[in-house]
């Protein structure tokens, strides 16, 4: 399969000239996981040591592959998925050639060569060209539609295939293979899992094991032949079946080859490196080039490879250190876990589980509960765990079995967990209190819990989010979330409040993220659509959950949803504001505060002729007219539309006021055209709705007379540009605004805060302002994706721009058109009743 | 007390999920209509301040006052949740689409009025 390679090099030179020559060049070949993570290691502890170039031939940035399955099923995008984004290369001076595959090493020249013919030297070169898919060599197998499942174009090319919502075939019941047939079917497809083996995974499960989890597959609807040794697919030029040996035809329109891996040592071999399975290291990771390091699946140690993440990952440690000298460092493999990321069932394996006649099992089996634990000890150390169902146990049983703990004392009781290994009573901490610091939580990234609680209580964390951001433990898998949330309650106590399973409300048990995620994996286009699928608890919502819902749906589906006017509240139904007396008030846009004679002569002429009460100049420089009856609205917006005003958005949760000063048009101390710029924002944004109100301001120069850094988003200008703050609050909460950062021109601040308000709009949650979502999600987070990333920041202001299109209708205008008319009008008019006798 | 059926208006006048008002010399009537096209009639004054019930948002068979979030169902007129306090109700049916408002209760709380 051939396919477009975007070809682009990030260069960014921040080292002075003289400085490159002067610092050894290091090449990496290969941009996954492996060399990410040695590359992350080796730039922590030396900036400055290496002239670094990485080589890609994905066009993409570092992203975490074990995500692919969650990105199959709809539960995450790609942007949440990647480990490095743009952004990190420029920081580090990193030069990255994406899409550039490497063809050759002169190890003489000590050279490396692109296929698109860049040349580079090194001094030190580091492998890490992965694995490769094994492809059956079966008939049929270079048909159209048959693909293998190894990196983000595959996942692609399968949710495409997915949108026929025809019939696919996924060759190996292994761990991808059933990841990929779970993602497939919650796309929609019709699927079966052919396997050549009596059980599912029996590389990782034992057949009792492999016979629960075949059962729990088959009960999300996939059907799963054993036992099947696939014969040939078939078809013209498109796959149409696959044949099994025993004469079975499968039609399928899809078919997803997961039969394993092998690892990528083509190019070592032809440089004449030492290969065998894959790239023959030392455990100093060296190969048999001493300039030459190889890291991750491409890679052979004492005639064993490596599949799983948390080797890699220790290898790459290995990398760094001997990158900055240290020899000593060496990889010694260790026992590694298996999980299954398929949401709702949970299984963990490890070790050794064969039988044998030197080995005892303790074995446990609860049927109805879907429940079976098994133990395998050698001279009273554990061999081997499977463990499925139950899981909670894991992290202590691996903890035994790596330290190699004699378990005779408390052999009695040891299958049922830690809480029964001591006196502990039945505490759902218990487990977890009981493992000693040293052991592992986090396998992906080898994280233990001492390091978890020593994090959260020096740095004050409070959630799971923070614990990712600060240890990255569960920031890969995910396994371990369950642990990790169990450490901050056992280390809070009663502060820890998992802002995750806080429900929208009681129609639902699910956040409003889930529902997010769930709206736009599910391709959900409606409100009934969404509580149908999410099984809502009530026939048609709440007055808390229906605003909301309304919300993400407009935000998911620019273009496409139809608003539901019956599920907004009040205010934004009739586009003014109630008020205690059931009458309204009204406030026309003036944009950065500007109006004029006109505008104002056509204001006093609609107080006098609708007997409007009060008027009064608001906070953010427009004028409030208030206490108009309900049926004179739409009379009102005419007059005002006929002056050239529109709604101001003062009842939405949408963007509200720009407020400024005068700037540089008249202020002696002004930078900038602040009012300008100010017009220029509230023109641009108008219309646009958002999770709460959105209130900014632009100052031209430092004093601030517009108060910008106190709003949602406010800009600060100076000499040279603009400084774009934001999450700031003057309501509930008083918080100054966080600085994002600084640009040069309007144009460019006009981006970064479309890029913000589009990231708040998808990210938010409903009634969450800016400074609470910053709180939670945290300004550093937002910055690199806004600011330092400029492709994010471009792709977000696109997504900004094209929902515009259908936002910028003014409601007033609408409604003197006669849209709603019957908001304004009673249903009759009831002449007055005799009384009764 | 005889009911009196007066036609105020078709059902396709009133939004589902949505209500519109009977104005009357004395105070509005709010005519909410739910998604499975049950039609009733509350005096339009939330019992905590007053507010607006017509211009809540309509769930199940209930409306959230828009002033304060006073849930007050439908079929009884009652406050609900942890709220006390009750509004009027009226009867209501649909006839061939059409909304008959039974007015003798508004000739007897006129009566209770005077």
């Amino acid at each position: 399969m051939t396919r477009a390679r975007e070809l682009t090099a990030v260069r960014t030179d921040v080292a002075g000239p003289g400085d490159d020559a002067a610092r050894p060049r290091l090449v990496v070949i290969g941009n996954g996981m492996a060399p990410g993570r040695a590359l992350e290691k080796l730039i922590e502890a030396a900036p400055e040591a290496y002239d670094i170039t990485i080589f890609n031939a994905e066009p993409r940035v570092n992203y975490d592959r074990i995500m692919l399955s969650p990105v199959l099923s709809g539960e995450k995008t790609f942007e949440e998925i990647i480990i490095h984004g743009d952004g990190w290369y420029v920081k580090h001076g990193v030069t990255l050639y994406k899409g550039h595959k490497v063809v050759a090493i002169d190890r003489a020249r000590k050279t490396v060569t692109s296929a698109h013919g860049v040349t580079v030297g090194y001094d030190k070169l580091l492998i890490a060209t992965g694995s490769v898919p094994v492809v059956l060599p079966i008939p049929g197998h270079t048909l159209a539609g048959v693909l293998t499942y190894r990196d983000l174009d595959d996942v692609e090319a399968m949710l495409l295939a997915a949108k026929s919502r025809g019939r696919a075939v996924v060759i190996g019941g292994g761990l991808l293979g059933l990841e990929a047939a779970v993602g497939l079917k919650e796309q929609g497809m019709d699927v079966t899992v052919v396997h050549l083996m009596p059980t599912l995974m029996e590389r990782q499960l034992d057949q009792p094991a492999g016979h629960l989890l075949q059962q729990a597959i088959e009960a999300r609807g996939i059907t799963v032949l054993t036992k099947a040794n696939t014969k040939a697919i078939l078809g013209g030029k498109k796959v149409e079946a696959v044949e099994l040996a025993d004469g079975t035809r499968l039609p399928a329109e899809l078919v997803v080859m997961a039969v394993g891996i092998r690892p990528n040592a083509e190019l070592a071999k032809a440089a004449g490196l030492q290969v065998k399975r894959g790239i023959v290291v030392a455990p100093t990771m060296h190969t048999s080039d001493p300039e030459i390091l190889a890291v991750g699946e491409c890679v052979e140690i004492d005639g064993q490879v490596f599949g799983l993440v948390a080797p890699l990952y220790e290898m790459a440690g290995v990398v760094a250190a001997q990158l900055l000298g240290q020899s000593e460092a060496k990889f010694a493999p260790t026992a590694v876990a298996t999980k299954l990321k398929v949401t709702g069932i949970n299984l963990f394996s490890a070790g050794d589980f064969a039988d044998g006649k030197d080995r005892d099992e303790i074995v446990l089996r609860d049927a109805r509960r879907g429940i079976y634990k098994r133990l395998v000890l050698k001279d009273n150390r554990l061999l081997g765990i499977v463990l499925y169902g139950d899981t909670a146990d894991s992290a202590w049983f691996f903890d035994l079995l790596r330290k190699g703990t004699d378990i005779t004392e408390m052999r009695d009781t040891l299958i049922f967990g830690p809480s029964f290994a001591g006196e502990g009573a039945r505490d759902p901490l218990a487990a977890v209190a009981a493992l000693p610091d040293e052991a592992e939580i986090c396998g992906c990234n080898g994280i233990c819990k001492g390091r978890i609680i020593a994090a959260i209580t020096s740095q004050g964390l409070q959630s799971l989010d923070d614990v990712r951001a600060h240890t990255k433990a569960s920031g890969s898998c995910g396994s371990c979330t369950g642990l990790v949330e169990q450490l901050l309650r056992m280390t809070l106590g009663d502060a820890y409040n998992p802002a995750a399973v806080q429900p929208m409300c009681g129609c639902t048990h699910l956040g409003h993220d889930d529902v997010r995620r769930l709206i736009v994996a599910k391709a959900l286009k409606c409100i009934p659509a969404v509580m149908q699928a999410l099984e809502w608890k009530t026939s048609c919502g709440c007055a808390k959950c229906r605003p909301a819902l309304n919300y993400y749906l407009l935000a998911s589906w620019p273009g496409e949803y139809e608003d539901d006017s019956q599920s907004r509240f009040i205010n934004e139904r009739v586009h003014a504001n109630i008020q205690k007396d059931g009458t309204y008030s009204v406030v026309p846009r003036m944009w950065g505060g500007l109006t004029s004679a006109k505008e104002l002569r056509a204001i006093a002429d609609v107080v006098d002729k609708f007997k409007i009460p009060t008027v009064k100049v608001t906070g953010g420089q427009r004028i409030d007219l208030l206490g108009v009856k309900k049926e004179d609205l739409p009379a009102v917006w005419a007059d005002l539309n006929a002056a050239g005003m529109i709604s101001g958005a003062a009842y939405g949760k949408a963007l509200r006021t720009v407020k400024t000063c005068v700037g540089s048009e008249w202020c002696r101390f002004g930078t900038q055209d602040s009012t300008g710029l100010g017009v220029k924002i509230e023109k641009f944004m108008w219309g646009s709705w958002t999770p709460a109100k959105v209130k900014m301001a632009v100052s031209g120069c430092p004093r601030n007379c517009a108060e910008a850094t106190c709003k949602d988003v406010g800009v600060v200008c100076v000499e040279s540009g603009f400084d774009i703050h934001f999450a700031g609050a003057a309501g509930l909460d008083v918080k100054q605004t966080e600085l994002l950062g600084h640009v040069a021109t309007e144009d460019e601040a006009v981006e970064v805060i479309a890029a913000l308000v589009q990231l708040y709009r998808e990210q938010g949650r409903y009634l969450e302002r800016i400074y609470k979502w910053a709180r939670r999600v945290g300004v550093d987070v937002i910055r690199a994706q806004v600011f330092d990333d400029k492709d994010r920041r471009r792709k977000l202001y696109e997504r900004f721009v094209y929902s515009q299109k259908f936002s910028q209708v003014d409601p007033w205008a609408e409604r003197v058109a006669g849209k709603d008319l019957h908001e304004f009008r009673p249903l009759v008019e009831m002449p007055r009743l005799e009384a009764a006798e | 007390m005889t009911s009196e059926w007066l036609d105020v208006g078709a059902l396709e006048d009133v939004p589902r999920r949505g209500a519109r008002v009977v104005r009357t010399k004395e105070g509005c009537i709010a005519v909410f209509r739910t998604a499975d096209d049950r039609i009733f009639a509350l005096n339009d004054r939330c019992p905590h301040k007053g507010g607006p019930l017509s211009q809540g948002i309509v769930h199940g068979t209930a409306v959230t006052c828009p002033l304060h979030n006073w849930v007050i169902s439908l079929e009884t007129g009652a406050a609900l949740g942890a709220d006390q306090g009750e509004v009027r109700k009226y009867a209501m049916r649909v006839e061939g689409g059409r909304l008959l408002l039974d007015v003798s209760q508004l000739r007897h709380a006129h009566a209770e009025v005077a």
